[in-house]
Order: C-alpha cells, then sequence, then structure tokens
C-alpha cells in the first residue's frame, strides 16, 4: 500500500469513529434541552431524572467526541499539508469559526450541565442545556460548511499560481450544499437519539424497572421517533435534489445509472457491474426521473458524461447510498407504529416491540455511516468537487512507515476506546436515572 | 488598516493571545493531573483535586482547538509545515491529550480499573505538557527547511537541547500553574501538601528561568536590543517574587496570579525571539516561514479578525461566568 492510500484509509477510519459521538451528542443535546424545558414548567420530579440520566451518558459521549475531534483538526496539518496549504484561505477561517462561534459555547457549559445540578439554580442550569444544545449545533453548522465547501465549492477565485482566494466568505459558508446537507445531518442526529432514548426506555418498561420516569422517557423517545424519519424523508429529498443537480456524478453513481436518459429508473435493491458498466437489481421504471422533479420523463446525467477516470467507486456508493435509504425507511415505519402504540395505550405492554426498540440502538449509526460514506466516496476522486484531487493533497514529507505507525496506534487506541464507551455505556443504562 | 501586513501582525498576536490562554488555563488542568500522585494522597483527595478541574477542562482545551484553528486560517503553510514535518511528535500529542481526556471520566465509571485509569490520566497530561514547550522550541530554536517550505528533520531532529530545554521550561510552568490552582480549590491536608510543593516548584522555576532567558539571548543576541525581552523578564520575576511572599503568608488565592503571570513572561520572551518568524529554518535564514509569506490573503485575514474580536470577548465573557459559578473550594459531591 502507497502511503497516499494509507492516509486515506487512516482519514476515512478516524473520521468515521469520530462521526458517532456527534451524531449522539446533537440528539441527546436535544433530548435534555426538552426535558429540562418540561422540568423549569412542570417542576416535576421525573422530568428531572430524566435530565440528569442523559447529562451523565452525555458526559460520556462529548468525551469520546472530542478527544477524537482533535485528531480531526490535526489531521488536515498532518497527513494533507498540501491540502491545507492550497485551501487554508477558506477551509481555515470556517475551523477557526467553528471554535470561536460554536465549540467553546458548548465545551464551556457542558461542565455546568455534567456538575452543576447542586451548584446552580434552575434558571442557570436550563441556560446551561440551551448552550449546549446550541454550541453543538452550531459546531456542526460549521463543520458541515467545512465539508460542503468540499463539495460545492463556491465564494472563491483561483489565482494564475494556483492557489485558491476568498472571495465573499458568506458565499463559501452559504454555498448550495450546506444547509440541505446540514438538516439532513442534524435530523440524523436527532434519529439515532430518539431510537437511542427509546430503545433504553423500552428496556426498562420491559423490565418494569423506573416506573414513571421509565414510561415518560419512552413517551419522549417514540413521539421524536415517530417525527424525525418523517421530517427526514423530505429533507433527504432535498438533499437528493440538490446533489442531482450540482454533483451530478456522484447522483449517478448512488443509483448505478451510466448513461443519461430521460426517465431514468430508481433501484430498490441491486448490484453494480462497473467493469461491463451495468446495474442488476430491482428498480422502480422511471422512478428517479419522478423523484427529480415529479416529471416520469426529466434527463438525469450518467456517469459516461465525464471520463471514467473521474468516477467514484460505483459499486461502494450505490451500496452505502441503498443502505441508508433502506434504514430509513425501516425507520419511517417502526417511528409511526410506534406512534400508533403510543396512542392507543399499549405500547407499555407491547412486550414484542418493547424487545425491539433496544436492537434498533446501533442501526441509525449504521444509516449514518454508510451516508457518509456516500457522501465521501462519492466525492472521488475529487477532494475538492472539480479543483483538486485527492491525489495531490496529501502530506509530501510523511513516509509510509510514520503513516503505518499511526494507523496502527489509532485501530489500537480507538479499540480499547470503542469497547470501553460500549460497556460504560451499557453500565450507566443498567444504573439507570435512579441513582440520580 | 488595508495593508495586509498590519493584519499579519494582528494575527501573530491573536494566535500568540490564543496559545497564552491556552497554557495558562488548560495548564492548570495538567500541571494538577500530572502532580496527581504526588498531592494527592488518599483516593478522595485525588477525586477532590480531579473534581476542581471537572467541570472546565473540556473549555479550556478549546483554546488549543481555536489556537490550531486560528493558525490554518492565518498562516496555513506554517500550520501544514509543522503539523506534517513534526509527523511522529504531533501522533504523540494526539495520544497524549485522548489519553488525559477520557481517562477523567473512565476512571469514574470504572471503579475496577480505576489505576490503570488514572496512570493514564497522569500520563498523558504530563506527555502533553513536555512536548507543546518542545514543539514551540523547535519552530523559535528552527528546524531545517527546503525551499518549498517543508520539514527536512527528523523525529530526533526535534529532541535538540534547547528545545528540549524549552519543554522543561514549559513543563515545569505548568506543574506550577497545576501546584498554584490546587492550593487555591483545596482545604487541609491535601492543601498543606499543595503548599509545599508549591515551595519546591517556585524555585524549579526560579532556575529553569533563569537559564530559559539566558539561552534565550545567548541564541537570539538580537534579544539585547528588544524591550519586549526585558519586560518578559520583569513580568516573570515579578510573578515569581510575588509567589514568594504568597506562599509565606499561606495566600490560598494569589499564587495561581502570579504563576499564570510568571507564565505570560515566558510566553512574551518566546513571541519576542520569534517576531516575525513562524518557523524559522535552522539551515538557511531566508527559508524561515514567516507571518508575511505564509499568510492567508488580506480578505480572509479581515473576515477572521472580525469574528476573533466580536466572538472571542463574548468567549472570555460566559468562561468568567462559568468559573464563577464553581468558584470556592472544590467538592466531590456534585459529580452526578
Amino acid at each position: 500500500m502507497d502511503a497516499l492510500l494509507l492516509a486515506r484509509i487512516q482519514f476515512a477510519f478516524t473520521i468515521g469513529f469520530h462521526f458517532l459521538f456527534p451524531m449522539m451528542t446533537l440528539g441527546t443535546s436535544l433530548v435534555i434541552l426538552i426535558s429540562e424545558s418540561l422540568h423549569l414548567i412542570k417542576n416535576d420530579d421525573v422530568y428531572r431524572k430524566i435530565t440528569d440520566f442523559f447529562a451523565r451518558l452525555l458526559g460520556l459521549i462529548f468525551v469520546v467526541g472530542a478527544a477524537t475531534g482533535i485528531v480531526m483538526e490535526f489531521s488536515f496539518g498532518t497527513n494533507w499539508s498540501q491540502y491545507s496549504r492550497a485551501v487554508g484561505d477558506i477551509f481555515g477561517p470556517i475551523l477557526a469559526a467553528e471554535g470561536v462561534i460554536a465549540f467553546f459555547l458548548e465545551s464551556v457549559f457542558i461542565g455546568v450541565l455534567i456538575f452543576g445540578r447542586k451548584r446552580v439554580s434552575p434558571g442557570v442550569y436550563w441556560v446551561a442545556a440551551l448552550m449546549v444544545f446550541l454550541g453543538g449545533h452550531l459546531s456542526a453548522f460549521w463543520i458541515i460548511v467545512a465539508n460542503s465547501w468540499m463539495q460545492t465549492p463556491a465564494g472563491y477565485e483561483v489565482s494564475a499560481a494556483g492557489k485558491v482566494f476568498l472571495t465573499s466568505f458568506s458565499d463559501a459558508v452559504f454555498n448550495p450544499s450546506t444547509i440541505v446537507r446540514f438538516t439532513h445531518t442534524v435530523l440524523a442526529s436527532w434519529i439515532t437519539c430518539a431510537i437511542m432514548v427509546s430503545g433504553i426506555a423500552g428496556y426498562y418498561v420491559r423490565k418494569g424497572l423506573h416506573g414513571e420516569t421509565a414510561r415518560m422517557m419512552l413517551k419522549l423517545g417514540i413521539i421524536l421517533f415517530a417525527i424525525t424519519p418523517l421530517v427526514q424523508l423530505g429533507a433527504a429529498h432535498a438533499h437528493a435534489i440538490q446533489v442531482i443537480n450540482t454533483q451530478p456524478v456522484k447522483a449517478a453513481a448512488m443509483e448505478g445509472h451510466f448513461n443519461t436518459t430521460r426517465g431514468a429508473d430508481i433501484y430498490v435493491i441491486g448490484y453494480v457491474d462497473e467493469d461491463n458498466e451495468k446495474t442488476y437489481g430491482i428498480y422502480i421504471p422511471k422512478g428517479l426521473s419522478f423523484l427529480y422533479n415529479f416529471d416520469f420523463n426529466s434527463e438525469i446525467k450518467g456517469l459516461n458524461d465525464v471520463s471514467k477516470s473521474n468516477w467514484p467507486p460505483v459499486n461502494l456508493v450505490f451500496q452505502s447510498y441503498h443502505i441508508m435509504v433502506a434504514l430509513g425507511m425501516i425507520f419511517i415505519a417502526l417511528g409511526l407504529l410506534g406512534a400508533w402504540l403510543l396512542w392507543t395505550g399499549k405500547i407499555y405492554t407491547t412486550k414484542w416491540f418493547l424487545f425491539l426498540l433496544p436492537v434498533l440502538i446501533p442501526l441509525p449509526h449504521v444509516a449514518h455511516e454508510t451516508g457518509w460514506i456516500t457522501a465521501e466516496v462519492g466525492r472521488q476522486p475529487w477532494i475538492i468537487q472539480g479543483l483538486m484531487k485527492t491525489s495531490a493533497a496529501a502530506s509530501v514529507v510523511v513516509s509510509r512507515g510514520e503513516l503505518i505507525f499511526s494507523l496502527v496506534m489509532f485501530a489500537l487506541i480507538y479499540l480499547l476506546l470503542f469497547v470501553m464507551f460500549v460497556l460504560l455505556f451499557v453500565k450507566i443504562i443498567k444504573q439507570g436515572p435512579a441513582v440520580s | 488598516m488595508e495593508n495586509i501586513q498590519n493584519f499579519q501582525i494582528l494575527w501573530f498576536v491573536l494566535i500568540f493571545i490564543l496559545l497564552l490562554g491556552y497554557a495558562i488555563l488548560d495548564g492548570f488542568d495538567l500541571g494538577v493531573a500530572a502532580l496527581l500522585p504526588f498531592l494527592g494522597g488518599t483516593k478522595e483527595e485525588k477525586d477532590t483535586l480531579i473534581a476542581s478541574i471537572g467541570p472546565v477542562w473540556d473549555g479550556n482545551e478549546v483554546w488549543l482547538i481555536t489556537g490550531g484553528g486560528a493558525l490554518f486560517a492565518a498562516f496555513p503553510h506554517a500550520y501544514a509545515t509543522a503539523f506534517s514535518g513534526f509527523y511522529l511528535a504531533m501522533m504523540l500529542v494526539l495520544l497524549a491529550l485522548i489519553f488525559r481526556a477520557v481517562s477523567m471520566e473512565f476512571r469514574a465509571n470504572d471503579p475496577a480499573r480505576a489505576t490503570l485509569w488514572e496512570k493514564a490520566f497522569v500520563g498523558g497530561s504530563a506527555l502533553a505538557a513536555l512536548l507543546f514547550g518542545v514543539a514551540l522550541g523547535n519552530v523559535i530554536y528552527g528546524v531545517p527547511l527546503d525551499g518549498q517550505m517543508e520539514f527536512r528533520g527528523n523525529f530526533f531532529t526535534l529532541l535538540r537541547p534547547v528545545p528540549l530545554l524549552f519543554g522543561i521550561t514549559g513543563f515545569v510552568a505548568v506543574l506550577l500553574q497545576g501546584v498554584s490552582w490546587a492550593v487555591m480549590k483545596t482545604e487541609g491536608a491535601l492543601q498543606a501538601r499543595s503548599f509545599k510543593a508549591a515551595r519546591i516548584l517556585m524555585w524549579i522555576n526560579v532556575v529553569t528561568a533563569v537559564i530559559y532567558f539566558s539561552v534565550l539571548l545567548g541564541t537570539f543576541p538580537r534579544l539585547s536590543g528588544n524591550a519586549l525581552f526585558y519586560v518578559a523578564i520583569i513580568v516573570t520575576l515579578t510573578g515569581l517574587i510575588g509567589l514568594f511572599f504568597s506562599l509565606r503568608k499561606k495566600n490560598d488565592a494569589a499564587p495561581f496570579w502570579e504563576s499564570s503571570f510568571s507564565f505570560i513572561g515566558l510566553f512574551l520572551a518566546a513571541g519576542a525571539a520569534q517576531f516575525p518568524n513562524l518557523i524559522t529554518a535552522a539551515n538557511d535564514p531566508n527559508l524561515s516561514l514567516t507571518i508575511y509569506n505564509s499568510s492567508t490573503g488580506l480578505y480572509t485575514l479581515q473576515v477572521m479578525a472580525a469574528i476573533a474580536l466580536v466572538g472571542m470577548p463574548v468567549v472570555v465573557g460566559y468562561t468568567i461566568f462559568v468559573y464563577r459559578l464553581f468558584k470556592g473550594k472544590a467538592r466531590t459531591d456534585n459529580h452526578y
């Protein structure tokens, strides 16, 4: 393996691992904000118990997220120094803004959320919950800005010497994909936590633990579980339209669509044979064209519009995308089922559903990881769409040996973090809200 | 202010302030952690020490993250050269920062392996505290660079005596930060032990500061005409002398501020020696990365200046607010 491939594997691995934690952080901060608001309004101790329980969980989630997040900030310099030199004008200020505007807010107030219950007034505690929520979401916003700029760059000019110059900060920040990708990602996080909360509460209710607190937690979780995947359907649709419009090659790879046609099919499940440029599977005729602009005969661009050297690995993008979509559909169905059971009051006694809920907890992680693979692998071979190739972006002075060392180091550390996280996550759940 | 040089200088100063803020604030977190086995006799005492930094260390570490982001935004070449060039050292920094962060949380939730996590916490914090000084020492003392701004040394280039001296000077300054924080936040036997350790560390800091300033002057003769260098010496000496008297009077609040003041002097001297360089080329001064040849465009520097000058006062404001919520002696009962 050459140094470039090792650097790519390291980035994919470290970002894929890191991504698990902010995806739990955002949704958990929403749940905490909701339950703490209810606690303040209704002055009911049940909500305080729910807040305190999730604040404990958030302490564990946040610390692993923060520790693995620093790695990402370092990695642009350590592993992608040519990229950093080329786009410091744009990428740098976005990362710096994330620190000043967002991450400070989240990190300073999370201390209050975790350690401050007995020290501060309920009002201040609520403000801390709000600030952690805002800080986390603003942080996600800036990180998505940075990544979206790599997908759909805007607000820049390229000098004669080939250097990228910022010409409009607002155009760079609000590039064509920022808002829709931010919405899609935040909703994915909320779904992740809706299912996490439902799963934990489902386990408690089935085991007859924590009484009213568990039932309220389940109600809260199921309501979010019913709403968020449905809203995501709309956001995901908007995102898909944006990809077709601004990144047609990625969109074509997502559907294994080789030739520009009118009335393009959409695959439910399938397999892409890249060598023979054919896609096999079960499809809905003209489905893609219809979903694009509700016209069965609209034109969808195919992979063959660009040279094969500018294709991403098509089957990987296709499969990742389809796994994500399939999971999204399952979440919609189960969320609605949960809402119906809640509405009819049967949820607390429907054992099989309560049994199913905890089993679902890892699935949203599979969905957002495959979604992320779709977005990032689908952009290849570009690191910045149409502007800079990934192959030109790596550090020149970092040797293969150094990369093997760091990759092994991260593999071992992250394995340890993962095992510890899962053990302690389960332990905190088993201790339950009663201890607080 | 249309001249780009004004903004390049402004950003040198702002990054200086961010790194100084990091050194002072996360400095005491790292210092308390590195001294944990020496200050905390019992598990309860160790819990108290950790509780004193628990609510605030997260925010303190963001000074480093923002400093890194600011370096990327203002001087991407310096960021790219140092981070890729010092690759293995940077991996060690990450290793240290990861372990010091997670082991605090794991220690609290995993009592069966608490001793193990405590070791990781102490080791990670101490290693990070040492490496930051070595890294700064290298970019100031100089490293071999080529015409493409790339680092041309290896891991052992970083371990020369002068950068190591920077590392040791920074390390003992961090320990002093930690111990003076412990003096402020603890009571009884633990505080008495902290006072004792503070006295020892004060004298060690006097020694390292004298060596540090002498070596700086010997290495960079131009400093003899730089007023800032003398200000730096006076600031550090004032801090240490104040500390001497505060420790004698058993004043538990002032030492932290005096230790911080002394740290500012160390930083000022480093800044005076370094300006306008970001990474000094040891092989040929013309190859050095300076604020003038490594910066982004005027517009980026202006946008960032606006964000920083509006944003950072707000950050400082709510940081003070949160510190005030946790003021007074550390309590262990507030953890969950």
